[in-house]
């Protein structure tokens, strides 16, 4: 077995060499963009070093080891980040890739509206190109982040007498125009991280489309793909490293800002990790019939880890990747869930409360009204449960009702009418 | 092997599907669950020969091949899938890993093991008097000394699984309240063994009753950790039986058209296998992570219960929906799903449903343990 030990080495002279803890944090982000090391599986010309993920977590591990901080990783960055890796021109990769991993510049990803969700196809919000810009107008909605974004990850419709996959694109917009509203809405477990978008004659300049007219669903592939694989990726909410130097106050600044919409993801996953001391700590431990909820949850959660674990070992090794690998986003569901109802018996009357002076400073009580969300962000478990039978199973799709040109699909039922 | 199996480890699992293929289609096992004997001895031999399988867990040292408990637990798999009618689960991981495990000195577990190995012998093991699982027995079978190596067995078991084919019964029963391994060989007086009628024809049980039978105390043994083992690679063989309920299943949803379109095309069907496969795979997490504690020797006891239950429900699920998607068919005596329906049922029972293997999951986690301990 490789050990890596070169690479460690080498990762570690270049540290020695290099990390300076009395830059600032973009100056010092910059040159690890420019060296590579800040993304070491990106390309080579791409602000990267074409290595393997499994490289890429030894030079992580390296970075923390030595409490070196790494590049930005928070928020919708990386989604992006993804995309334009894999479907930008040149100047698109030379203009938006390195402020990415700076920390630089933000951004939010505008694919749901009113009348489209999880038929993202469906998107009715419009692209006229004139003169030498893109028009936009129309309504997104639920998007994370936007109010803090610089750009938007923007799935628009381009024709409309085609069917509705081949008739949209992708963009690239600026946030920062008047002509983009943010609106925050606020969610049913109190906080308020997504958004409604307007659009009102918002302008993207013609080179800003991201792949080719008219074939925006492949490129939004891709966003998905890295989206629902990664649903899981740890956020860190605050930073575990810790020194004197200002560029660590600066970096513990900059998490907390950007980390702000998801300081409720942990609960959001269901806090399996405080089943048993809660159960503990309350007594509810002494009950037999709490002991089997427990146990039946301890059985899911420990099984979803190693199942994540599993499809991991299998894409480091580079071997093709088996069921395991698409069921992520629907276990981690069920974990949530469940997670919820086990947390509920052993709050026993606990959980009528919410709010700092509940159970566990509050955390369970947002745990109980944040789950809910997990299995519908990122594509609902209905979706993912077609695209398990489908592409994993190998079942035949259903009959469908929107092959036509997208200007004859039937929209949301008008209640007036019915 | 940690979260991945080794290309030695994929082949190994490969030549055995190949064997089984070969020698355990179903109507092989249709026509042995319908024998006394109940397997195939040509075929036995076979695969204790050249496919050296019965060897596979026993340490060189007793002429085994010394792999690990994850090619053992592959065996096991591969077994489940193929419903393959043998006493392998009798004879080698239940007697064998009770030899094992016990004190007995070398030559004394040589003795035993290598014939283990080599098929020479059958053996079985009987623990069970009364309760589901081994740790919880008190049990009533007398050990009364003859000489030194030497007692008399008075008692009776019940659920010995191929003791109708064993050549050698392993007893456990308490001596000096410690419990202790004893031999009784097969044509000891006082021994008799009356076979059971099983729901699942596939695993031939047994009820043995000794009176004043010769038995030779092999040694003493730590009933949890035998316990442990045996969970550990019956949950692997569960998830096979599983895998291929939902194989079938997929297979016949694909064919059957009802309505003008293949029935595997409605959501309510589609959604039901993904289900199945989420459920099968998270299964397969716990047994495989199980093999893997055995090999480190970490944690046998919560894994070994928490692989158990997972299988248990995952099994189980999928023998229900595997009939539910065949339609009248699936409850033919005709149709294959029966079969590795009742596998299900049998497993499941063995040594705990879910239930028992959920509070004993949880007592092998020290904080809990102590906490109960203090409140009681
Ligand atoms: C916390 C959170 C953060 C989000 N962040 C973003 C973001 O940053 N950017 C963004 O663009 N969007 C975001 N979303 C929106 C999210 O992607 C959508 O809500 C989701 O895709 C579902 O779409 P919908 O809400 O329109 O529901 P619908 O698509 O209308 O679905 C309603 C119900 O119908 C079911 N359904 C729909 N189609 C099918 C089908 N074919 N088969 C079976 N059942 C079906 C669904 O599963 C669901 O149960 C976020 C949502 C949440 C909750």
């Amino acid at each position: 077995m490789n050990d890596f030990s070169e690479l460690r080495k080498e990762v570690s002279s270049w540290i020695n060499a290099n990390w300076d803890p009395s830059l600032d944090l973009i100056t010092w982000r910059k040159k690890l963009a420019d060296s590579g090391w800040g993304a070491p599986d990106w390309p080579k010309e791409d602000f990267g070093m074409g290595l393997s993920p499994e490289e890429s977590s030894i030079i992580e591990e390296e970075f923390s080891k030595k409490g070196v901080i790494g590049a930005a990783q928070s928020g919708v960055r990386l989604l992006a980040a993804v995309t334009i890796l894999e479907h930008g021109t040149r100047e698109q990769k030379d203009r938006y890739l390195k402020p990415i991993l700076t920390g630089e510049e933000n951004w939010c990803q505008l694919f749901s509206e009113p009348g489209s969700g999880s038929d993202l196809a469906g998107a009715t919000t419009r692209a006229d190109l004139i003169g030498d810009e893109w028009i936009i107008n129309g309504q997104k909605v639920w998007n994370t982040s936007a109010h803090h974004a610089d750009f938007g990850l923007l799935v628009a419709r381009t024709n409309w007498d085609v069917p509705k996959h081949e008739g949209i694109s992708y963009f690239i917009i600026d946030m920062r125009q008047k002509e983009v509203e943010v609106r925050q809405l606020r969610q049913m477990n109190g906080h308020a991280s997504f958004n409604e978008v307007f659009f009102t004659d918002a302008r993207v300049s013609r080179e800003n489309i991201l792949g080719t007219e008219g074939r925006g669903w492949q490129v939004a592939m891709t966003t998905l793909a890295y989206e629902r694989r990664s649903f899981d990726r740890a956020r860190r909410v605050s930073s575990d490293m810790a020194g004197d130097a200002s560029i660590y106050r600066e970096y513990e600044m900059e998490l907390e800002k950007a980390n702000e919409p998801y300081k409720w993801y942990p609960q959001r996953a269901g806090r399996g990790d405080l089943v048993l001391e809660t159960a503990i700590e309350t007594g509810a431990i002494e009950n037999a019939a709490i002991r089997q909820e427990i146990a039946r949850f301890h059985v899911l959660n420990e099984s979803a880890k190693w199942t994540a674990a599993r499809a991991k070992a299998a894409q480091k090794a580079g071997q093709p990747q088996g069921p395991e690998g698409s069921l992520g986003k629907l276990a981690a569901s069920r974990v949530a869930q469940s997670a919820a109802r086990v947390h509920t018996s052993i709050m026993g009357n606990g959980a009528l409360l919410t709010g700092e002076g509940s159970l566990k400073d509050g955390i369970l009580a947002e745990v109980l009204v944040s789950t809910p969300a997990i299995s519908i962000a990122g594509g609902t478990d209905e979706i993912q449960k077609n695209i398990i039978a489908e592409r994993v199973l190998g079942l035949p799709k259903e009959p469908r009702f929107d092959s036509g040109p997208f200007r004859d699909v039937q929209k949301n039922a008008d209640k007036s009418s019915t | 092997m940690e979260y991945l199996f080794t290309k030695e480890q994929t082949q190994f699992r490969e030549s055995l599907q190949n064997f089984f293929r070969k020698h355990s289609p179903t109507s092989e096992v249709r026509r042995l669950m319908e024998t006394q004997l109940g397997f195939d001895r040509e075929v036995w031999k076979n695969a204790c020969g050249s496919l050296g399988l019965s060897g596979i867990a026993i340490p060189e040292e007793y002429g085994g091949s010394g792999f690990g408990p994850v090619e053992l637990s592959i065996v096991c798999e591969e077994m489940g899938r193929s419903l393959y009618c043998s006493p392998f689960l009798g004879s080698v991981i239940c007697a064998g890993s009770a030899i094992n495990l016990s004190s007995a000195n070398k030559e004394t577990k040589e003795q035993y093991l290598s014939r283990i190995a080599s098929g020479e012998i059958i053996a079985a093991l009987a623990v069970t008097e009364n309760k589901p699982m081994w740790g919880d027995e008190n049990f009533v079978t007398a050990a009364t000394p003859i000489d030194k190596n030497t007692f008399q067995l008075t008692g009776e078991k019940n659920f010995v699984i191929s003791a109708n084919a064993a050549d050698v019964i392993l007893v456990i029963t308490n001596l000096e309240e410690r419990a202790t391994l004893f031999a009784v060989e097969r044509d000891a007086e006082g021994l008799d063994i009356s076979d059971l009628s099983v729901m699942d024809p596939t695993r031939k049980m047994s009820a043995c009753s000794f009176d004043k039978t010769l038995a030779k105390c092999v040694g003493s043994i730590d009933l949890e950790t035998l316990c442990s083992h045996v969970l550990i690679y019956l949950s692997n063989e569960m998830i096979g039986g599983a895998q291929q309920l939902l194989d079938s299943a997929i297979d016949y949803t694909k064919l059957r058209f009802q309505f003008g379109r293949s029935i595997a095309s409605f959501q309510a069907i589609k959604h039901r296998l993904a289900e199945l496969l989420l459920e099968l795979e998270l299964a397969k997490s716990a047994c495989y992570q199980a093999a893997q504690a055995l090999s480190d020797n970490e944690k046998i006891k919560e894994r070994s219960s928490l692989a158990k239950s997972a299988a248990n429900e995952a099994f189980l699920k999928a023998g229900l929906e595997c009939i539910q998607l065949h339609g009248g068919i699936g409850f033919t005596w005709e149709n294959d799903t029966h079969l590795w329906f009742k596998r299900a049922k049998s497993s499941e029972v063995l040594l705990g449903n879910s239930a028992i293997n959920y509070e004993r999951l949880l007592l092998a986690i020290p904080t809990v343990d102590s906490v109960l301990r203090r409140a009681s």
